[in-house]
């Protein structure tokens, strides 16, 4: 998850995709294949550009999207609460921790039924499953980076008489901001996966159902192209998190380590 | 261990008892909806009789198999491949960044492709089980093999050890973690396409079984159903780690030292 890989380094990465596509689109033309399941490479990328084109592609991301940032910022809010109060109070955390850890290991597209029964279908069951989600990794981040901060740099903060508030402020979010930051960051990859699993297996809207609708119209080219775009997405939003992530916390990562 | 952590282990029982109690208290007085909220003795006495009486024994059988064959067969792919790939620095440079693109693709984006080649049954819900799974063990392998010390790639030279015995008593004993992390990660998510994939095309387990209870308002049903999937959620990270722990033994205090 380090997302290093991500991005090639070199040209080279490219090679293989680009030829595997190039015979792929040959050989789909001399063998000539009629399929309701297959399409040619260039068909696909048609498929694409019509769907963006008509507006149909984007209101499916933008669908999608919604779900994944409104579960990403209520479960990663609650998560975040949860985990600095947690930290700050240890016994909060040691007497919630049977609950907790039986509530966790449910997988999230195990309640679809639940909130299916709650919500009905639309954005709220949606959001909900993304929220319990996104929860965690950034709950057990938010713990232990806030667990982790110097015990000099709060005991110092009692020595200048500063209040909760302000030590929280001024010293305890700032240095336990690059692990807080990572949490939300593996949230947002799972938040992702979520909305589209639960658009694939129930929800009519987004990225998710648009490709089963393409799928059961029998428009293979369709198909394919919403998978790539999945994908796509996917990559933008973790190459962007990972350069936001460079950007913003390397260079303090470092000089934490230092004092 | 934390001094008096059975004590804060038992005041969490308690709690969890409380809160337990509270709940039955509020839907006994009605206070929330028992189409929703079934009371906890009532998803109790659901979860037993259904166990005696009922086919959610089988069911999470069903489902158990599912996942169970799905990772085997993903790990096993996982790990072959990923040596292959792995073993060969001509190979990583040209084919691990294609490979990237699928790790942050949802696995489930592959039932679709899956039902217009395979049609709603069995053997594809298996196959998307097995292919989501496999990602995680594949790149982790690749990524094992790829930071091997070469210091050891001098040694196995130096030794004259083959190709196959370089793989086997260097390459994967040292990309062994990361395999096992891989296929602690490709575990999760056969779980969840287990249940993605029953719920989408009906095939008999416990995914398919609460959406059952679900449609026909059983909530009492659901819940036991539900929780059923904690526990396996639950077991099988238990026995990963166990698994972890076991395999990873003899690399004891020794390894940050080497």
């Amino acid at each position: 998850m380090t997302g290093r890989a991500f991005i090639p380094r070199n040209w080279r990465g490219f090679i293989f995709p680009v030829a595997a596509i190039l015979v792929i689109e040959v050989a789909m033309r001399t063998i000539g294949v009629e399929s309701q399941s297959l399409a040619r490479p260039s068909e696909i990328l048609r498929a694409a550009i019509g769907a963006l084109a008509d507006g149909s592609m984007l209101t499916a991301t933008f669908q999608t999207l919604v779900s994944a940032f409104g579960g990403l910022i209520i479960g990663g809010g609650i998560g975040l609460v949860l985990g600095i109060l947690m930290a700050m109070f240890p016994p909060l955390y040691w007497i919630a921790e049977v609950p907790f850890e039986t509530l966790r290991p449910i997988p999230s597209i195990a309640l679809l039924p639940l909130v299916l029964l709650i919500f009905g279908l639309g954005f709220a069951m949606e959001i909900t499953l993304v929220a319990k989600t996104a929860l965690w990794p950034v709950f057990f981040l938010t713990l232990t980076s806030v667990r982790g901060v110097k015990r000099r740099l709060i005991e110092f903060s009692s020595l200048i008489r500063m209040g909760l508030l302000e030590r929280m402020a001024k010293i305890i979010l700032p240095a336990a901001l690059p692990g807080i930051f990572l949490g939300f960051r593996i949230a947002m990859g799972a938040a992702l996966i979520v909305a589209v699993t639960v658009e694939i297996a129930a929800n009519p809207l987004g990225l998710g159902y648009a490709m089963m609708l393409a799928q059961e119209r029998l428009q293979p080219a369709l198909m394919f192209a919403y998978l790539f775009w999945i994908g796509i997405v996917g990559w933008i939003f973790n190459a962007l998190t990972v350069l936001l992530q460079k950007r913003c916390f390397a260079p303090r990562q470092s000089g934490r380590a230092a004092t | 261990m934390r001094p008096g952590r059975l004590y804060w282990l038992g005041a969490s029982v308690l709690f969890t008892a409380a809160l337990l109690a509270v709940w039955q208290l509020a839907s006994d007085f009605r206070l929330v909806s028992p189409v929703f909220m079934p009371s906890p003795l009532r998803a109790w006495n659901a979860l037993v009789f259904n166990f005696t009486e009922g086919v959610l024994g089988q069911r999470v059988l069903l489902t158990l198999q599912h996942m169970f064959f799905g990772w085997l067969l993903a790990s096993a792919a996982g790990v072959a491949i990923g040596a292959l790939i792995g073993i060969s620095p001509f190979a990583r440079t040209y084919l691990a960044p294609s490979l990237e693109f699928f790790r942050p693709l949802p696995a489930s984006a592959v039932f679709p492709v899956a039902i217009a080649f395979i049609g709603l049954s069995e053997n594809m819900v298996l196959f998307v089980i097995a292919f989501g799974a496999l990602w995680p063990t594949l790149l982790s392998t690749i990524n094992g093999f790829a930071t091997i010390k070469p210091r050891l790639d001098e040694f196995a030279r130096l030794i004259g050890l083959s190709r196959w015995q370089y793989i086997m008593q260097i390459a994967l004993p040292n990309a062994l973690p990361d395999i096992l992390a891989g296929m602690r990660l490709s575990l999760t998510i056969a779980l969840i396409l287990s249940v993605t994939g029953e719920i989408l095309s009906g095939s008999p387990g416990l995914g398919h079984w609460i959406l059952l209870q679900a449609r026909g308002f059983r909530s009492p049903d659901l819940f036991a159903g539900v929780l059923l999937f904690g526990v396996i959620g639950y077991a099988s990270s238990q026995l990963v780690a166990l698994l972890e722990a076991r395999l990873l033994r003899w690399r004891g205090d020794s390894f940050g030292r080497m």
